[in-house]
């Protein structure tokens, strides 16, 4: 159980003059999104966050700690992220590729135990792709390879989940899946921070949404208060519908 | 990886690596029989047998399986550093320098040692000129530190042709010699044995931090790993290998490339099993092409670079064709 603050955070975007600074607490048990527009800084605010790209201004804490003070190695056992791509430089399988994940967990001396390899099958069957742990990564389809990448983070098992767009690729059960996947690590004491291009989806998964807009302003807060149209849209720059289905509106980008 | 028993094909590099042994003290262009070589090896035989063994063909059976076990592991080093499968110990121009050392010492009428010391002055020099070049002004990558040190290569290469212009007839032969990699001045084979077993004991707590970098600076980073300064190790330590290697026998080509390869193909890809095995399958190697190259057309010797070269050519270009 781990908390992350920002304080006063702006994050360093190349050619982009300021922003509005992040004052953010991701803490245990929530979900949060981040939705905004191509280049309005998502990635970036998640490499921030993980500690991988120093910010312009601003801390960032884990439990009181400072980010930038932490060991790398103590880092990896508090937060652990998704990336938005996926570098094979070598052929590996399934199984080695979620393996990776317990290296923080691990002494230098010490080869992989039984309870990593069962932390590995456990979290490639928990994103259905246990019967796939001996193919090449590099044989796999997009969304097979984002499913892997996600066990690969649960099988790190860090107290924070930063996820650069975790529904990239995956079919329409898949995404559902994740997102439950996600829900339930949250439920179970886990914070879950992530960036999403799917608004409906964050609109259903997610209680706190922050929303990044091109110039680099922001707000943020709980779901519920940030889903309004008229903001929405202005994130966007693109007229949405708002129907009801399934007890909950649903935002469908005009014509 | 978890499952399978490592030692295995260890144990089986190894005992390769000792018959070739074996096989390259007892040939030559006056054979001594297997059993005489045995008898040699426990302390019997000949007068004129125990110096053709152990005194001529030992030492240099020794510095063959040190330089290629350096060559191999440098490669298998150097490729996960630059996340490029093509890349070799020679890669970043290393070679390059030594050469360079190597031929400018021959052209002043120096010989041994000296050139030996020369060679690995240039090696180091090439290595901390790329380091420093690569480091620059902006951000460190691992393209940009593979395009600087191929740019410096080109920069050794047109200095090499520029000398070997240059030299008198006389000592051409013992340049291009040089050049394609000859283990006859080996000399003392002992310190780079130990280099080797050293750097073997160092892999195995690097070697699962290896396997994370092998899948992205980001990635490794993001799993804990301090990356900037893991590459320079890696980077320091591979130099320090080719350098040790190219200053007893010259610039012998493919084996840091096509080992680590071969044994990827058969092993997988952990370090920790890699690394070791890279270091026993490129000494049995070397010993081997040594051999060839004595015995061929003894007793004249061909360049063990030539041997290499061309067993090295037909397997790198099939497992390219094969590669997508």
């Amino acid at each position: 159980m781990s908390v992350l603050t920002a304080d006063n955070l702006i994050i360093d975007v190349p050619g982009r003059e300021a922003g509005s600074p992040l004052n953010l607490e991701i803490r245990p048990g929530q979900v949060w999104g981040v939705l905004g527009p191509n280049g309005a800084g998502k990635s970036t605010l998640i490499h921030t966050l993980a500690g991988l790209r120093a910010p312009r201004t601003g801390q960032l804490q884990v439990d009181g700690n400072s980010l930038a003070a932490m060991k790398r190695r103590d880092v990896a056992r508090q937060l652990g992220l998704v990336f938005q791509e996926h570098h094979d430089g070598f052929p590996a399988t399934v199984l080695e590729t979620a393996l990776v994940g317990r290296h923080p967990w691990l002494s230098p001396w010490q080869m992989e135990r039984a309870e990593d390899l069962a932390f590995a099958e456990q979290a490639l069957e928990a994103l259905d792709v246990g019967h796939l742990r001996d193919r090449s990564v590099d044989t796999l389809s997009g969304g097979e390879r984002q499913r892997v990448a996600i066990a690969t983070l649960m099988t790190q098992n860090p107290a924070i989940w930063l996820l650069d767009e975790p529904s990239n690729h995956l079919d329409l059960h898949h995404q559902v899946a994740v997102m439950q996947l996600l829900a339930e690590q949250a439920a179970g004491g886990k914070a879950v921070f992530m960036c999403l291009h799917d608004l409906n989806l964050a609109a259903r998964w997610c209680d706190q949404l922050l929303l990044l807009y091109p110039g680099g302003e922001a707000c943020w807060g709980p779901a519920d208060t940030m889903l309004e149209v008229s903001v929405l849209e202005r994130l966007y720059g693109h007229r949405l519908v708002t129907v009801e289905a399934d007890g909950a509106p649903v935002f469908v980008p005009a014509r | 990886m978890p499952g399978s028993n490592p030692s295995r094909p260890l144990l089986l590099l190894g005992l390769i690596g000792v018959m070739a042994g074996i096989a390259s003290v007892s040939l030559g262009s006056s054979a001594v029989g297997l059993l005489d070589t045995l008898k040699v090896l426990i302390g019997g035989g000949t007068e004129l047998q125990r110096t053709l063994v152990l005194e001529l063909r030992l030492p240099r059976t020794l510095s063959a399986y040190a330089v290629g076990g350096l060559l191999a592991v440098a490669g298998a080093l150097m490729q996960v550093l630059l996340r490029n499968p093509l890349a070799d110990p020679y890669v970043l121009g290393l070679s390059g320098g030594a050469a360079v050392g190597a031929l400018l010492a021959m052209l002043a009428g120096l010989a041994g040692v000296l050139v030996s010391g020369s060679a690995f002055a240039g090696a180091m020099f090439a290595t901390l000129l790329v380091f420093g070049l690569a480091h620059g002004r902006g951000s460190w990558t691992s393209s940009r530190l593979l395009l600087t040190g191929v740019v410096v290569a080109a920069g050794w290469g047109a200095l090499i042709t520029l000398m070997l212009a240059m030299a008198p007839a006389r000592q051409l032969p013992g340049m291009l010699y040089w050049l394609m990699g000859d283990l006859s001045h080996a000399g003392n084979p002992w310190p780079a044995l130990i280099l080797l077993f050293v750097v073997c004991l160092l892999v195995f707590p690097l070697g699962r931090t290896l396997n994370v970098l092998a899948r992205g600076p980001l990635q490794a980073a993001a799993l804990g790993v301090s990356v900037r300064p893991l590459e320079w190790l890696i980077y320091l330590l591979a130099s320090l290998l080719t350098a040790t290697a190219v200053t007893l026998a010259g610039s012998i080509g493919f084996v840091g490339l096509v080992v680590p390869h071969m044994l990827r193909l058969v092993l997988g890809n952990d370090q920790r099993l890699i690394l070791p095995a890279c270091a026993l399958a490129g000494g049995a190697l070397l010993v081997l092409a040594d051999m060839l190259a004595r015995v061929i057309i003894a007793p004249e010797q061909l360049p063990v670079g030539v041997i290499t070269a061309l067993l090295g050519v037909p397997t790198f270009l099939y497992l390219l064709y094969r590669s997508r």
